[in-house]
């Protein structure tokens, strides 16, 4: 893992003590709000439906057990005992008071923690693939790249006051876990000319009320040019985005309106530009600090095969169903990366409690190397642990109601937290979330079902990624009433596609039997293993349009 | 918010959230702040609600309040009932969390 330099360590301080003194500024009454929310934005400070809200950032999702430990201090001491984790890899806190924050901003820097950029019009956390170290194809580790992006774009004074706000994601393979084509700018480490790490780069793609996939416009950018061209292309966004319109601010709309190949050229002309005093943006010795953090854990030399996990399959069936969905392979033989779902049937998508935290903290350290990935699907990752312990983790988890089998299927919903907390929201997410739970439930029916991907927004800005859900659900209100709008065939992954709008809306008694009318058509249409998205591909929308409203 | 006002209401009251915890607080007929919808002052008419709105402003200045805005209520046998979804949950707390919000101190 990157562990802060002197440098790091004075930032956030200084950051803390600033902020710390802008809030007492505000609560003296020599601040007006409109002059103090630019500044407790820039510090992860919102203010929603109940409360504050405070998101700290989680760099490309990767925590430590002591980070855990400390995430689950302050649920405790200074919120309502537990967290809410993000389709950033962020963790948000729902309660937080005014006063407190500066306190849980010290406490967070003492593990390396801050709050800082995670909203406002700057680069925000950079995400990456929840399998980036451990997956088996994997190209390079793309934590590397992730933590060099986050190097270069904290408190980048060029970039603290953009059109909007801008997201890069960073994946190590082609297999995309991290929806890198929904990202302002996705990155795909590929191998050069020179069989070195390089990098294709994906701009313009994101989701909010303007859909839209992101273009390839730089094609195995070498090591060296990375951050000059990912700068070129700031510079371009910083220089020609909207500023007029809120809505036609982010960078997809200037790709959109520009054309991918003209929006390439000007970035290649001001790549030229930034390049050509010829002072290396990435120095090798640089890449090779950053990469010197990143090194493999000390795996031991282990046989592919464990006798204590094939005991523990035949000896249990519902371990069994785990390991099926939630454990995947490993690059090293004898390991195994480790799904944790936060999607219990009847729990809310992506909580987790204070004593659930430290659980998990502790596993952490007993069993993947001290370190814990947080998923954009809001779920987490031990990537690191050996088959051998694969039972007892279960066993702790499954104690502790994290034992759930259901990674990736019908009950494993991405979810925004809707008009129950947000202050944006204009319909509730999670009770329809847990009712589609509930209909579900049986193990052995979500098996039957397979991959099954659902995510639900409360309101047009897509925090619930509804248009890349194999089955996307938007809450809209009408007249003070809450209703749901349905799209299909959405995916983040590597085949990318947006969902298409099925038909007219359903209320909140009718969702659940919709989503069943769904599935029953897709099973209805299966041919052999095919997943959802398979079938929905082959078959389009007119089968599930006819089904849904042949009673309408 | 100014959006989440509905400007054919008739009947409305005043909210905020309050400045050092964000806690939702309703403008009372003594003129200070109540958590509880309960205590707040209803008025009825453009006029009315928009005197109601200003003299809930100078909380804002003293620094007590975030954004006050007018929202749409009923008031049936003396219970003030919001119209929205969405101060009904404010009024409340998270639908899905009952032990949590202004709805724990009932439960």
């Amino acid at each position: 893992m990157y562990r802060y330099d002197e440098f790091d360590h004075k930032l956030v301080q200084e950051r803390v003590t600033q902020f710390r003194s802008q809030v007492a500024r505000r609560l003296a009454g020599e601040l007006t709000e409109d002059q103090f929310k630019p500044l407790r934005l820039m510090n992860g400070v919102y203010l929603q439906l109940h409360a504050y809200m405070l998101r700290v950032a989680v760099p490309y999702g990767t925590l430590s057990g002591p980070q855990m430990h400390m995430l689950a201090h302050i649920a405790r001491k200074y919120d309502k005992g537990y967290g809410h984790f993000t389709t950033r890899q962020n963790i948000q806190y729902n309660w937080p008071s005014l006063e407190d924050i500066p306190a849980i901003l010290d406490d967070l820097a003492t593990v390396e923690m801050h709050a800082i950029q995670t909203s406002g019009n700057c680069i925000r956390n950079v995400t990456s693939d929840q399998y980036a170290g451990a997956a088996a194809d994997e190209i390079e580790d793309p934590r590397i790249w992730s933590e060099i992006i986050r190097q270069w774009s904290t408190f980048h004074p060029e970039f603290t006051f953009l059109p909007r706000k801008f997201k890069f994601a960073v994946t190590g393979m082609h297999t995309d876990r991290a929806a890198i084509r929904f990202h302002d700018i996705g990155i795909e480490v590929v191998k050069g000319t020179d069989g070195k790490p390089a990098f294709d780069v994906y701009v313009g793609g994101g989701q909010g009320r303007t859909p839209m996939i992101a273009h390839l416009i730089g094609k195995a950018v070498p090591a060296g040019d990375l951050i000059a061209y990912l700068e070129a292309i700031m510079r371009v966004y910083n220089m020609n985005g909207r500023r007029d319109n809120l809505y036609k601010a982010r960078i997809k709309i200037l790709v959109h309106s520009l054309g991918a190949e003209e929006m390439k050229r000007q970035v290649e002309e001001e790549f030229a530009l930034v390049t050509e005093q010829g002072i290396p943006f990435l120095p090798a010795a640089e890449i090779e600090r950053i990469r010197a953090y990143f090194q493999a854990p000390a795996y031991e030399t282990l046989p592919d095969t464990s006798d204590a996990l094939d005991a523990a399959l035949a000896e249990n069936r519902r371990f069994g169903d785990w390991v099926k969905t939630n454990v995947a392979p490993h690059k090293v033989t004898g390991y195994a990366i480790a799904n944790i779902s936060l999607k219990p049937v009847g729990g809310i998508a992506g909580d987790a409690s204070a004593d659930q935290m430290d659980l998990i903290a502790d596993l952490t350290t007993k069993f993947s190397f001290d370190e814990i990935r947080v998923t954009h699907e809001q779920n987490l990752t031990l990537p690191f642990v050996r088959k051998d312990d694969l039972y007892p983790l279960w066993q702790a988890l499954e104690a502790a109601g994290l034992g759930d089998p259901n990674l990736a299927l019908i009950t494993d919903h991405i979810v925004c937290p809707g008009l129950d907390y947000c202050a944006l929201a204009n319909a509730r997410s999670i009770p329809i979330s847990q009712k589609i739970a509930e209909r579900f439930a049986d193990l052995d029916r979500q098996h039957d079902i397979g991959e099954l991907k659902i995510k639900i927004s409360g309101c047009i800005n897509a925090c619930g990624h509804h248009h890349v859900g194999h089955i996307g659900i938007l809450g809209v209100d009408k007249k003070g009433t809450e209703f749901y709008q349905v799209s299909l065939g959405g995916s983040a992954d590597e085949t990318s596609s947006l969902a298409e709008i099925v038909g007219p809306a359903f209320t909140e008694d009718e969702i659940v039997d919709a989503v069943e009318t769904i599935v029953e058509t897709y099973l209805d249409a299966r041919e052999n293993d095919e997943r959802f998205i398979d079938t929905y591909r082959r078959i389009g929308k007119a089968p599930f349009k006819e089904k849904l409203y042949a009673t309408h | 918010m100014a959006q989440h006002t509905n400007k054919r209401a008739t009947t409305q009251a005043v909210t905020a959230n309050r400045l050092t915890d964000g806690d939702v607080v309703y403008f009372t007929a003594a003129g200070d702040w109540s958590l509880w919808l309960k205590d707040s002052q209803v008025a009825d008419g453009k006029e009315d609600c928009a005197k109601l709105l200003a003299s809930a402003q100078p909380a804002v200045s003293a620094q007590l309040v975030i954004d006050p805005y007018l929202f749409e209520v009923t008031v049936n046998e003396g219970e003030i009932i919001p119209a929205s979804v969405r101060e009904k949950i404010r009024m409340a707390g998270p639908t899905i969390r009952l032990d949590l919000g202004k709805q724990a101190a009932n439960a």
